[in-house]
């Protein structure tokens, strides 16, 4: 016993993703999940717009929408899912232990992530990357523009990192003003420390309404990194890989050929053959993935379509207002773009 | 029963010091709370003007300056106070004896009128009351109350169903009942009263917050948050500490090896280890370790860290206590013919713990506050859940992460400060025993 505790700390040390390979060889996911009846969701312990309490304390959020979803295509009820809150360092431990079954709790998708840690990211459903802030009366237009501009950054990040190489490699000079804390950060750029602020684009508009004059701050268009925040399930279960991942395809497809959360029963009688498939009214589609054929009806009912939840979450219907960016579909100039179904 | 009386040129000059120290904490605990009541009552009284969503501060700036409030209600509180209990005579003898002493308390005085006026400012005169958003907030360099308003529920119970939060205020009221009656010396039947508090409630807290009996559905713990997960983690880390930390005082004082070496070893361990690490692998590590699909609670797992966390550094101070009773007593025990139990229990432990009050009660406000630590495993205590709600973009406001963190610091602040009067009143109520 004591040999095999022994061994079981020394691969955990060595590796976390060694034990986490050994240690995911259940049933499967799907069975595993209609068994117990409800979805165990890993998400953040907070963060606007993304996975965040409201004033009950129901979860809220574009990834809380998309674990609503997936409970949806299940178990034709959005809210047969456990919210799983977890801290930054034990997500990916959450995953591989089975503590969750699925994550979505705005996780970069790196290689690092997608080979050693035992994870398999399923699809980007938000384009984050680094942008800047600056007031409006600066008159600035572009970050280009920022030269010998002084930028407040919090100190030992990525972020950090981005920042130096994006002016070097325009050779700009700056001045980065840093802080240890977030807070910090956006207290001094409020109160006029420094010209430009710079964090991911998601978090400079939540951290915008905390200013004292949301209107007089701008974010700029550029983004200097590249940050998928994306859902990711345990490798080594495909079946529940592909209903993850076709969860979000389907949230895609729907809004693509205008399948909303008012107008999907109208729908259902649509003439559109691509709908019909998707509405399981034509071929075997659902099913095919270990679900009912109406698996994308259930969905857009529980939390409509991936616009819908969208511009409800962080889009023009929340206090966020970020733009949709590269999270448009591909057919109006973003990077979204979902296989058909068919 | 034996006398444990110690000898009286011991205990003297600490009687007087503890006499004076508490008329004066008195006095300086007194003078603030008023001087909040009164702000808060004139908060109310503008309040009262005003229609919903209106802000404070204009209104206030139409009647008479904020700051000249403030200074108004600053000098009559201090003056009915200083007036009240004391002549001018005790204003020169302490406060203006010497040129050097009277600087110290103009400069004193300016520094406490500084703070708490900036403390007044931020909380009452410059604070929003009524909204529906952080917009409302915005306008004010203040507190945003509607924000602690609308998410109280959530701070008190965080996700505890709504329909089943009566079970949480059932648990406080039978905790009250229990122990308010042994808190206070004059009432009679402690015995009972501890059976009832450290036997029979902890059973029927458990039913009655964990559920899953007929008539109780089960909550599971992952809905618990805010204070109750404070309350619980804390107060089950303090009874579990202190009969475990009085073991461990004495196996460490034992003459029998195994026990011995087993009692340091664990403290030492403990010791050595800080707790944020010990939580820490009890999320993260301890699942690798488990089979799949084995999953032992998140509360369960942070209660026996906490608790065992607690009693090692318990077992220390009440070593000290221990090591504080003269050697006489042991023998004069042992002389009249006392076991082990009968001599630890009657003569040593009386003693003991009544010397290591301080810092029995330091442990337990220390561990009160290290409550916060299960954060780290994606519990929500009172303050993770402030932390939490300040992510909610419809109060995003200035303003809010202050607030909340205000308003956790003030709950924090009643109970710890009330553990700590509370540990005084004992130490009087046990010294005053002893005159007899």
């Amino acid at each position: 016993m004591k040999h095999t505790m022994k061994l079981g700390l020394a691969a955990a040390l060595a590796i976390a993703g060694a034990t986490a390979t050994a240690s995911a060889q259940a049933p499967k996911t799907l069975d595993t999940v209609k068994q117990r009846g409800s979805l165990n969701c890993g998400v953040g312990t907070g963060l606007a717009g993304f996975g965040q309490p409201d004033d009950k304390g129901a979860w809220t959020g574009l990834d809380v929408d998309f674990c609503r979803a997936i409970a949806a295509a299940v178990f034709n009820d959005p809210q047969k899912v456990t919210f799983k809150p977890l801290s930054a360092k034990e997500r990916f431990t959450a995953l591989q232990s089975g503590e969750i079954d699925v994550l979505a709790r705005n996780s970069t998708w790196t290689i690092s992530r997608d080979s050693s840690l035992g994870l398999a990211f399923v699809a980007t459903n938000y384009y984050d990357g680094q942008g800047f802030m600056v007031k409006k009366s600066l008159n600035v237009k572009s970050a280009k523009e920022l030269k010998g501009a002084s930028v407040c950054v919090q100190t030992g990040t990525t972020t950090e990192l981005n920042l130096a190489d994006f002016f070097r490699s325009n050779k700009l000079d700056y001045k980065p003003v840093v802080f240890e804390k977030n807070d910090e950060v956006v207290a001094a750029y409020d109160a006029n420390r420094c010209d430009a602020f710079t964090t991911d684009a998601s978090g400079l508009y939540a951290e915008r309404l905390r200013m004292k004059n949301p209107d007089e701050n701008i974010v700029l268009p550029e983004i200097i990194s590249k940050e998928p925040l994306a859902p990711a399930v345990r490798q080594g279960d495909s079946q529940w890989f592909t209903i993850v991942r076709w969860v979000h395809f389907a949230m895609l497809n729907a809004e693509e050929l205008g399948v909303t959360q008012k107008n999907v029963d109208e729908m259902l009688a649509s003439a559109n053959p691509d709908v019909k498939r998707m509405l399981g009214k034509e071929g075997e589609f659902g099913k095919g993935i270990g679900l009912e054929n109406d698996w994308v009806v259930r969905i857009v009912k529980a939390v409509g379509n991936y616009g819908e939840s969208y511009e409800r979450n962080v889009g023009s219907g929340s206090r966020l207002k970020i733009d949709r960016g590269l999270n448009k579909q591909w057919s109006q100039g973003g990077l979204q773009y979902a296989p058909p179904i068919r | 029963m034996v006398d444990v009386t110690l000898a009286p040129t011991m205990r003297r000059p600490e009687k007087i010091y503890s006499a004076k120290a508490t008329t004066d904490t008195r006095l300086l605990v007194l003078a603030p709370v008023a001087m909040v009541l009164t702000e808060l009552v004139l908060g109310w009284l503008r309040g009262a003007y005003l229609t919903p969503g209106a802000t404070t501060d204009g209104a206030v700036r139409s009647m008479f300056s904020y700051d000249a409030t403030s200074l108004i209600t600053l000098g009559t509180v201090l003056a009915f106070f200083v007036g009240h209990l004391a002549p001018v005579n005790w204003l020169r003898d302490n406060l203006f004896s010497s040129v050097g002493n009277a600087v110290m308390t103009l400069f004193g005085l300016i520094l406490i009128y500084g703070m708490l006026s900036g403390l007044f400012g931020f909380s009452v005169s410059h604070a929003t009351w009524t909204g529906d958003n952080g917009e409302a907030c915005r306008p004010n360099s203040g507190a945003c109350w509607p924000m602690v308003h609308a998410k109280f529920a959530q701070f008190m119970y965080g996700r505890y169903p709504d329909g089943e939060r009566w079970r949480v205020n059932l648990t406080y009221f039978l905790a009250a009942i229990g122990l308010v009656p042994l808190m206070i010396p004059r009432v009679p039947y402690k015995l009972q009263n501890a059976i009832f508090v450290f036997g029979v409630f902890p059973i029927i807290a458990f039913f009655l917050l964990v559920g899953g009996v007929p008539g109780l559905p089960h909550v599971a713990t992952e809905y618990w948050g805010g204070l109750l997960v404070t309350l619980v983690v804390a107060s089950v880390g303090i009874t579990a500490s202190f009969p475990l930390g009085i073991m461990l005082a004495l196996g460490r004082r034992s003459r029998m090896p195994l026990v011995r070496w087993a009692s340091v070893t664990f403290i030492e361990f403990v010791r050595g280890v800080p707790l944020i690490t010990v939580l820490f692998m009890a999320s993260v590590m301890l699942p690798l370790f488990l089979p799949p699909g084995w999953n032992i609670d998140k509360l369960l797992r942070a209660l026996v860290g906490v608790a065992l966390f607690a009693a090692a550094y318990m077992a220390e101070t009440i070593r000290g206590g221990l090591q504080a009773i003269p050697r006489g007593q042991f023998e004069a025990a042992d002389a009249i013919g006392l076991n082990y139990r009968q001599k630890m229990s009657m003569i040593v432990l009386p003693q003991a713990l009544k010397l290591v009050i301080p810092g029995i009660v330091n442990t337990f406000i220390g561990l009160f506050k290290d409550t916060s630590l299960v954060l780290i495993i994606g519990l929500f205590d009172l303050l993770g859940i402030v932390q939490q709600n300040n992510t909610d973009q419809k109060w995003l406001a200035p303003t809010n992460a202050m607030t909340g963190y205000l308003f956790a610091g003030f709950i924090f602040w009643i109970f710890c400060f009330g553990m700590s009067r509370y540990s005084a009143f004992v130490e009087r109520n046990l010294s005053s025993n002893e005159k007899r």
